[in-house]
This record gives structure tokens, C-alpha cells and sequence, in this order.
């Protein structure tokens, strides 16, 4: 089987805007699934409400597209009512952030087994651009038109605080360490949770400073820092830029975790 | 044994296997029992952080194929309200269980009260129908909470419970039968499509991890479960299958109880006045003073109304301003008196048989 054995030939064109960067994540999703080798009907993604939750629409395993925020709470019945079941979420910054906040922290404290793939694009894709828990402060978006006076979520650091098993960060340039990395999280039992900044050129960047797709990619790249890197240059007393992405694993551990198929 | 232990028991015993619940008086005993019962026969049962998340993982298991149901009251039963309307559109089978005590909000959390009637029918956005029953004993919790269980599987839909604290709280003997009558959803059939329904409105269910790939979206979606909003056509016929499923059976699903046909007074009730209009038949035995006993609420069955061809009034006492006292006025052009109590008691049966006196 190839990624593309996974998607819904049917349901093809998708509603993502040109240029969007959920295809890749999706892309890279599938493509760690398949290195898994698991198969189709015992493989299940769920979503809550956004434009990236509206990928498991276009997969062809068994999916459940549910109410905003609630995607973990829904995924947490199937996978302790059927352990054999693996188990992927794919959710936005809003849904998992904020209308879904507290969702989050009970199924990093549970440890219950399964993936999240968040699809973080610091803005509201699917209601047309508002403000979002990550939006970056000073951000530009069609509820902070003056610019985004609250700090922004690291929510690598909320899923570890919180006790996830596996915690990662990569960012849509970074297909190959990202398809890793979610592929590391597949096989982790617990709770796994993989970030994926992603752009937006149709309500982020177009209002943010990145007039072309390719200039937000190419932020992403010039950006990012490992997670190593910092922890080195924070020893040495250096400064860290605040717009620096830190991307990298942040844990791997082996709490006890819930729904582990036996 | 306690209403709350009975409704426990019934579920176990109409083989539910998962519950999901979030901690409020005055229901918290069933997920208790349902936290010492469920683990031993092979059953799941979570505490969840909060009710929006106690539905949604119910929703969750039901996907799987278990049977699953939750418990609450008033507070935890508004919190679950986006998640109902959910398991309508998607016609997934589970069980809820209210619990009611007095509103409006936090109120009056050890009292007994009947105020979520209404919300319980129309509180999620958007129109559908459900179906709810009203327990007016401890063998009735248990019985009840079988029946809706079946109901559930049978029409793919949410079921409430609607119980109150007395009932909830009230320890009277229960008589579990050696057998009882379940059923199963029925099984989707491969080479149909997800959500295409037969005569009797109701799409086979393709539990999750059998193969099927089936797409599951709250969203306007076609027979094959893909999302597809912006059809008015798709949209009207999809809603009004889903009203039609539960409406179209209202005359083989209600049930109630009928004492004196023949009587000019008749007093409607369910849940924990029934008790004290039966208290009013006992002390003043009068062919003319009926008793029509609803054991299931929604859809409401106002054929039953009718079989009192001599009524002259409904006497409708309710622990609310008047609930289901509105929907009977809507079927009817006899008098309808309603009589409301709020704060938590009963009405005394001197108080219902006065208003027997006063229509004399
Ligand atoms: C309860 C509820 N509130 C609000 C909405 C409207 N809504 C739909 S998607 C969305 C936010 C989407 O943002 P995000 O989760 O970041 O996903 P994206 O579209 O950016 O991928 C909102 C607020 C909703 N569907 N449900």
C-alpha cells in the first residue's frame, strides 16, 4: 500500500485553500501510519471542528468527525471501549487549545494511548482568521487587528506538564524529521502528542507578514531551533529570540498509561 | 434497593458495557454502582473531566458497538447538550440519565424537581426527536432503564432517562426477572451504504474496526456519510428521516398506564407525582377520577387522551411551572389544569384531591 491507498479517492478535491499546509502533515501522517503497518480496519481517526480536522473526511479507515474541541474526549470512549483499535486525532490550535483545552491536560494525565496530531497554524483557518490561543503576541488576525496582546500557548510544554508520554515539535518544512517523529509517537505507548506548525497563507500569512506561501516555510526553516541546541545555550546563559521555533522531542518516557491494548 | 442502584442494575442488566460519567447530585449513585460493576464483567467504566466529555466518550464507545450510557442532572445535562444533537445526527445508540433536581442553575442540588422536560426535548440546536421515559418506581428505574436501552439500539438515537431525586432516591423492592428481553442495533449490511435506511428509517450500524471505512460527521452528510452542507434538499430529507425514524412509531413505542377510562377528571402524570395522585385514588376510590400514567414522555402520545372519551378536565401535576401541561393543552380542547409545584416536595394529596373538589 502506498499513502494514497489511505484516501478517500471519492471525496477528492479537498476544501484546503492552495498553498495550505495540511496536506503535507496529512501527508506525512499517512506515511508513518504505512511504515507502521497497520492496517485499515483496525486504524481509526478522529477530529473535532476546523479546517485540519476535516482530514479524517478524506482517509479511508473508519473516522469520526465530531464537535468542536471534543475530538479527545470522543477518542478516549473508543479506545477504552476497543484497545485493538489504533487510534489517531488530528486537531487544530483552537479545537485542542482552546475550546478543547481541558480535554487536552485529562488525556496528557490519563496517558491514554493514542496520537494527536496537532495542525497548529497560530490563527482560526476555518471561521476566517480570528485570533487563536497561539496566535504569537503582536500577531495580526481579524479579532486582533491591532495586534495580539496575550501571550501564546507552548503547547509542547502544556502536553509534557501535563504528563504525555511522547511530546514533539516539527513544522510543515520539516516533513522528514515530522513523519519520524509521528512515527516515533505511533509506536510509543500512552499519550502522544506531535505538533506541526503550519502555514496559512489564506488568513495568517497573507496578514502577517508572508505575502508568498514559500515565506512562511522559509520562516519556518530560519527559525526553528533544536530543542538540544537551546537547552546548550540556555547553560551558557545565552539569549534564546522569542520568535525562535523550538522544535525537537521534548520527552519520551514510560509513565503508566490507559487503553493499552493487551 | 435504591432507585439510583436500580438504574445501575438495568443497565447492566441490558448489557451495557461502558459508562462515562462526571460526579452530581442527586445521580452520583449510579455511576458509583456502575464503578464497582462494570470492571467485574469485563465493562469500562471512566470518570470523565466534565459532561461535555462523559457524552462524547459514550458517543465514542457506542462507535465500537458497546452499549453505553451516562448519568447527571440538571447542570451536567445543559453542559451535554451539543453532544446530544451529535448523536442524533450521527444515530448513534446511548443512554442518558437525568436525575433532576431544582433548577434554574446550581438551585437546589438534594431537591427533587421536573424542570428539564422540556430541555430534555427541544434543549439541542436544531430539530430532531428523542425519545424519554419517566421511572415513577425503583422497579421502574430498572425497567426502564432496560427499555431504554432497547429503544436506543432499535432507532440509533439517544434515550433519556428523565428520573427525579424521590425516585432516585427512594428504596423499594426490586424484582430483577431471570430473563430480560434485550436487543441489538442492527448490523450494517456490507454492500449498502452507511446511513441508508430502510421502510423502517433506520441505517444498519457499521461499528468501527469490522473494515467498513465508514466517515462519522455531525455535519449534513449523504448516504455514504460524506459531509454535504450546502444541499437544502439532502439537508430536509436527512432531518426529517431522523424526526420520522422516532415520530413515525410514536403508536407501537409509547406506553403509559389507564385507570378509570371512563372518568370526567383525569389526572396526567409521571415521575414522582404519580405517586401522590395514586396516594389520592387510594384514599378517595371515585370511577370518576382517571389516572393517565406516563411512562414515556417523548414522543408524547396524545392518542392516549382520547381514550378518555368523558374526560371534562386533565389535572396535570408536575414538579415544574407546567411542562408537559403546554403540550397536553396543545392536543386538547378540554380543560387542562395545571399544577405546579416547585422547591424540592411532593404535592400533598390533599393538595391534588382539593383541586378534584374544586372542579366538582
Ligand atoms: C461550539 C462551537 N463553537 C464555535 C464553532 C465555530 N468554529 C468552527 S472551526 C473554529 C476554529 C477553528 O480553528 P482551529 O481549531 O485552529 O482549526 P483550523 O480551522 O485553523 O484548522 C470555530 C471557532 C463551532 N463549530 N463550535
Amino acid at each position: 500500500m502506498s499513502e494514497e491507498d489511505w484516501l478517500r479517492q471519492d471525496r477528492l478535491p479537498h476544501i484546503f485553500c492552495a498553498g495550505c499546509g495540511n496536506g503535507t502533515v496529512i501527508n506525512c501522517t499517512l506515511s508513518a501510519v504505512e511504515q507502521m503497518g497497520w492496517k485499515r480496519q483496525e486504524t481509526v481517526f478522529v477530529s473535532g471542528i476546523g479546517c485540519s480536522s476535516r482530514a479524517p473526511g478524506y482517509i479511508s479507515t473508519d473516522s469520526l468527525h465530531t464537535t468542536h474541541g471534543r475530538a479527545l474526549a470522543f477518542a478516549t470512549g473508543i479506545k477504552l471501549a476497543n484497545p485493538q483499535l489504533n487510534i489517531v486525532v488530528f486537531t487544530g490550535d483552537g479545537d485542542l487549545a482552546a475550546i478543547g483545552g481541558n480535554h487536552f491536560i485529562h488525556a496528557c494525565r490519563r496517558n491514554i494511548d493514542l496520537t494527536v496530531v496537532c495542525l497548529n497554524n497560530m490563527i482560526y483557518g476555518m471561521t476566517g482568521g480570528q485570533g487563536s490561543p497561539t496566535t504569537p503576541m503582536g500577531g495580526l488576525s481579524t479579532t486582533t487587528p491591532y495586534g495580539s496582546g496575550e501571550p501564546a500557548f507552548d503547547l509542547c510544554g502544556l502536553a509534557t506538564a501535563a504528563g504525555a508520554n511522547y511530546v514533539a515539535r516539527w513544522t510543515s518544512y520539516h516533513v522528514r524529521e515530522l513523519t519520524r517523529a509521528i512515527l516515533t509517537g505511533l509506536e510509543n505507548p500512552g499519550f502522544s502528542f506531535v505538533e506541526s506548525l503550519v502555514q496559512c497563507p489564506t488568513n495568517y500569512g497573507r496578514r502577517n507578514r508572508f505575502k508568498q506561501v514559500a515565506d512562511q516555510i522559509e520562516y519556518f526553516k530560519s527559525h526553528t531551533i533544536l530543542v538540544e541546541k537551546a537547552a546548550r545555550m540556555r547553560e551558557k546563559g545565552e539569549m534564546i529570540p522569542p520568535d525562535m521555533i523550538l522544535a525537537g522531542e521534548f520527552v519520551r518516557r514510560n509513565r503508566p498509561a490507559l487503553g493499552v491494548r493487551p | 434497593m435504591q432507585g439510583n442502584t436500580a438504574c445501575a442494575e438495568g443497565a447492566l442488566a441490558a448489557g451495557c458495557r461502558f459508562f462515562g460519567g462526571y460526579p452530581i447530585t442527586p445521580s452520583t449513585e449510579v455511576a458509583e454502582h456502575m464503578a464497582l460493576r462494570l470492571p467485574k464483567m469485563g465493562g469500562v467504566f471512566i470518570q470523565m473531566e466534565d459532561e461535555i466529555a462523559s457524552i462524547a466518550a459514550v458517543i465514542g464507545a457506542s462507535w465500537t458497538g458497546a452499549k453505553a450510557m451516562t448519568a447527571t442532572s440538571g447542570p451536567g445535562f445543559s453542559l451535554m447538550m451539543e453532544n446530544i444533537g451529535y448523536a442524533v445526527m450521527t444515530e448513534t445508540p446511548c443512554v442518558i440519565v437525568n436525575v433532576q433536581r431544582g433548577g434554574p442553575s446550581t438551585g437546589q442540588p438534594t431537591l427533587s424537581a421536573q424542570g428539564d422536560m422540556l430541555q430534555c426535548r427541544f434543549g439541542s440546536h436544531g430539530d430532531y426527536s428523542v425519545i424519554a421515559l419517566s421511572p415513577a418506581s425503583v422497579q421502574e428505574m430498572f425497567d426502564l432503564t432496560v427499555e431504554a436501552f432497547n429503544l436506543a439500539e432499535r432507532f440509533r438515537i439517544p434515550v433519556f432517562l428523565m428520573a427525579d431525586e424521590i425516585i432516585g432516591h427512594m428504596r423499594e423492592r426490586l424484582i430483577i426477572p431471570d430473563h430480560v428481553p434485550t436487543n441489538q442495533r442492527k448490523p450494517y449490511e456490507p454492500g449498502s451504504l452507511p446511513f441508508r435506511a430502510g421502510e423502517d428509517l433506520v441505517p444498519g450500524f457499521p461499528a468501527f474496526g469490522k473494515g467498513y471505512g465508514v466517515h462519522v460527521t455531525g455535519l449534513t452528510h449523504d448516504e455514504r456519510g460524506y459531509p454535504c452542507a450546502t444541499s437544502p434538499k439532502l439537508h430536509e430529507d436527512l432531518v426529517k428521516r431522523l424526526v420520522g425514524k422516532v415520530e413515525g412509531a410514536r403508536g407501537s413505542i409509547t406506553s403509559c398506564d389507564i385507570l378509570n377510562p371512563d372518568a370526567e377528571m383525569v389526572f396526567v402524570s409521571y415521575g414522582a407525582p404519580s405517586r401522590t395522585v395514586q396516594q389520592v385514588l387510594h384514599d378517595h376510590p371515585d370511577e370518576n377520577i382517571g389516572h393517565l400514567r406516563l411512562k414515556m414522555v417523548w414522543p408524547f402520545a396524545e392518542m392516549f387522551l382520547s381514550r378518555f372519551t368523558n374526560a371534562e378536565a386533565f389535572i396535570v401535576p408536575e414538579q415544574n411551572l407546567g411542562q408537559i401541561s403546554r403540550e397536553i393543552e396543545r392536543h386538547t380542547d378540554k380543560d387542562v389544569v395545571t399544577v405546579p409545584k416547585l422547591g424540592g416536595d411532593l404535592h400533598s394529596p390533599g393538595e391534588l384531591y382539593a383541586v378534584v373538589e374544586d372542579l366538582k
